[in-house]
C-alpha cells in the first residue's frame, strides 16, 4: 500500500512541477528560471503594459467564444442529423465525423492552409475562425450523441401524437434533454480552441497571432519572465473555467436527475 | 431528404472541411516545386533520407506510446482504488488544460543547463548533464504531456470492470499476477487501445516540441510536414509526406478499432 502512493505521489509531483516552477520563478526579479533572486511583481506589470500581448489574449477569446458557440450549434444539428439517420448511413456518418478528431494536427492545418488558399480566403481572423469551428464540431457531436441514444424514441412519439410539429418536438423534447450533452460539447470546444496551438500555427498568416502561436514565438527565442507571468494568469484562468463547466454540468445532472 | 435540410450546415462542413481536404492533400502531393504534374514527391519519399525519417517517427511514437502506457497503467489502476477517485481523476485531466507550449516552455527552464533538475543532479553527485535537445527530452516531455489521455480511457475501462470476477478468479486460486493477466488486462484491453489511439497519432505530428525541445535534433514527418508548408514552400512534398501520414493513421484505427472516443470527457 505504501508503494502504491508513493507511486501516485510521485505520478502527481511530475504532473505539476512544471507548472508550478513557471508559477514560481514568474516572481523572480532575477530573470531567468534557475537563480530566485527577490520577489518582484514587475513582470505581470509587464503583462499589463503589453499592448500587443493584450489584443492577442483578445482576440484569443473572441475567436474560442465564437467558434464554440458556432460549432455547438452545427453540431447540434448534426447530431441529430446522425440520429435520425438510417441505420448503414449512420456508420459512415461517424467515421465521417471523427476524421478531423483523429487525424494529426499537422495534416489538418496543411490541407486546410490549402483549401484557404484555393477558396481565396485571406490568412488571419476569418481562416483561424473556419478552422476552430471546423476542428470543434465532431467533438460537439459526439459530446451530445450518448445522450440523443438514452433519450427514449417514445418521448418523441408521444409528443407527436399530442399534436406537436418537428418544430415543437425539436425545442420542447429533444434539446432540453440533451442540454448536459450540449454544455459538455461546448466547453470541449472552447478548451479545444484555447489549446490549439498546430492547426493555428498553419492557417495564420503574417497579421493574426493567437496566444499559442505568441508563446510559441517568444518561447523559441529562449526564456523571458513575462511568459511565466502569462502562464501564470492563464493557469488561474483555467481554474476558474474548471470549476465553472463542474457547477453547471453538477446542476445539470442534478437536475436531469428530479425530472 | 427535406427531414435532413436542418442539417445543411453539418453537411457543408463534412464537404468542405472533411472530404475536400483529404482529396486536396492527396490532389496536391501529384505537383512538383514548380507546379508540374509529376511523381516525383513519391519518388523523394522512397529515397533513404525519407525512409529513415518515417521510421524514426514511428520509434518515437512507438516509444512515447509504449512509455505512457507503462507509467499510465499502474496510475488508473492505483486511482481506482483511491477514495474521492473523481476529484483525483480531475486533478490529473487539469494539467491537460493547461497550454501545451507553455508545459513545453517550462521544460526549457526544468532542463537547462542551471535548471532545478541539474541542480538535483549536481547535489546527489550525478553531475551536470546536458538534457535540453536530446532525444531523451523530447520523449519525456511528450509522454509527459500525453499520460492524461492514457490514464483517462484506461480509467474508465477499469471502472467499469465488475469487480465480482476479480474476486472470481483470486477464490479459484489464480495469483495476482495471474489475475491481472488473465482477467483485468484483457477486459480492460479496449481502454488501452483507445489510449494508445489517443498517443500514437498525436505523436507523430508534434513538430513543436522537436523544435523547442530537440532543438531540431529530431525530425519527425509531422516536422518535415512544417518546414514544406511554412518554410521552404514544397506544398507537394509536404503534401506527400501528409499523405503518408493519412495511411498511417487509417492503418492505425484499422488496428485498434473503431470505437467510441472517451479521452477527455
Amino acid at each position: 500500500m505504501k508503494v502504491s502512493r508513493l507511486y501516485l505521489a510521485f505520478v502527481f509531483f511530475v504532473l505539476y512541477m512544471p507548472i508550478f516552477y513557471l508559477i514560481y520563478y514568474s516572481f523572480n526579479s532575477g530573470g531567468t528560471m534557475h537563480h530566485f533572486e527577490s520577489f518582484t511583481l514587475d513582470w505581470y506589470k509587464d503583462v499589463f503594459a503589453d499592448t500587443r500581448l493584450l489584443i492577442i489574449v483578445l482576440h484569443t477569446m473572441i475567436i474560442a467564444l465564437l467558434s464554440s458557440s458556432l460549432a455547438t450549434i452545427i453540431g447540434v444539428l448534426g447530431a441529430i442529423a446522425i440520429y435520425y439517420a438510417k441505420h448503414r448511413w449512420k456508420q459512415t456518418l461517424l467515421t465521417l465525423n471523427n476524421v478531423l478528431i483523429v487525424s494529426p494536427d499537422v495534416m489538418i492545418g496543411a490541407s486546410f492552409l490549402i483549401l484557404f488558399t484555393i477558396a481565396g480566403i485571406r490568412l488571419g481572423f476569418t481562416s483561424v475562425l473556419l478552422s476552430h469551428i471546423a476542428f470543434s464540431i465532431p467533438i460537439v457531436v459526439l459530446m451530445i450523441l450518448p445522450k440523443l441514444q438514452e433519450m427514449s424514441p417514445t418521448l418523441i412519439d408521444a409528443a407527436r401524437d399530442l399534436g406537436a410539429n418537428e418544430w415543437n418536438v425539436l425545442t420542447k423534447v429533444i434539446l432540453p434533454y440533451i442540454t448536459p450533452g450540449i454544455f459538455a460539447g461546448f466547453f470541449m470546444a472552447l478548451t479545444y480552441s484555447l489549446d490549439d496551438f498546430a492547426v493555428t500555427f498553419f492557417v495564420t498568416g503574417n497579421g493574426f497571432s493567437t496566444l499559442s502561436v505568441e508563446i510559441y514565438s517568444r518561447a523559441r527565442q529562449g526564456i523571458s519572465l513575462s511568459v511565466n507571468a502569462l502562464s501564470t494568469l492563464l493557469f488561474l484562468f483555467t481554474l476558474v473555467l474548471v470549476v465553472v463547466y463542474y457547477v453547471i454540468t453538477q446542476r445539470a445532472s442534478v437536475k436531469g436527475g428530479q425530472e | 431528404m427535406r427531414r435532413y435540410a436542418y442539417a445543411i450546415p453539418y453537411w457543408l462542413w463534412i464537404g468542405l472541411f472533411v472530404v475536400a481536404p483529404i482529396i486536396l492533400i492527396i490532389y496536391y502531393s501529384f505537383f512538383d516545386i514548380e507546379g508540374h504534374f509529376s511523381l516525383v514527391n513519391y519518388q523523394t519519399f522512397f529515397t533513404p533520407v525519407y525512409l529513415r525519417m518515417t521510421v524514426n517517427s514511428f520509434w518515437y511514437a512507438f516509444l512515447i506510446t509504449a512509455c505512457s502506457l507503462l507509467i499510465a497503467y499502474p496510475t488508473a489502476y492505483l486511482l481506482t482504488k483511491t477514495k474521492h477517485k473523481q476529484l483525483w481523476l480531475l486533478l490529473i485531466i487539469l494539467p491537460t488544460w493547461v497550454n501545451l507550449l507553455l508545459k513545453a516552455y517550462a521544460f526549457l527552464g526544468l532542463f537547462g543547463t542551471y535548471g532545478a533538475v541539474n541542480a538535483l543532479f549536481e547535489t546527489i553527485g550525478i553531475g551536470t548533464k546536458q538534457l535540453l535537445f536530446t532525444d531523451f527530452s523530447f520523449v519525456f516531455v511528450s509522454v509527459y504531456i500525453f499520460i492524461p489521455f492514457m490514464i483517462l480511457p484506461i480509467f474508465n475501462a477499469l471502472e467499469k470492470l465488475n469487480p465480482s470476477l476479480i474476486d472470481a478468479s483470486r477464490d479459484l486460486g489464480a495469483s495476482e499476477w495471474t489475475t491481472f493477466r488473465r482477467v483485468i488486462f484483457p477486459l480492460t484491453l479496449d481502454g488501452v487501445k483507445a489510449g494508445c489511439q489517443a498517443v500514437f497519432i498525436p505523436s507523430l505530428s508534434l513538430f513543436m516540441l522537436t523544435r523547442l525541445i530537440a532543438g531540431n535534433r529530431v525530425i519527425t514527418l509531422g516536422t518535415a510536414v512544417e518546414q514544406h508548408f511554412l518554410v521552404t514552400q514544397n506544398w507537394g512534398m509536404g503534401a506527400t509526406i501528409a499523405v503518408f501520414l493519412m495511411i498511417a493513421m487509417a492503418g492505425i484505427m484499422a488496428l485498434t478499432g473503431n470505437r467510441k472516443w472517451g479521452v477527455r470527457q
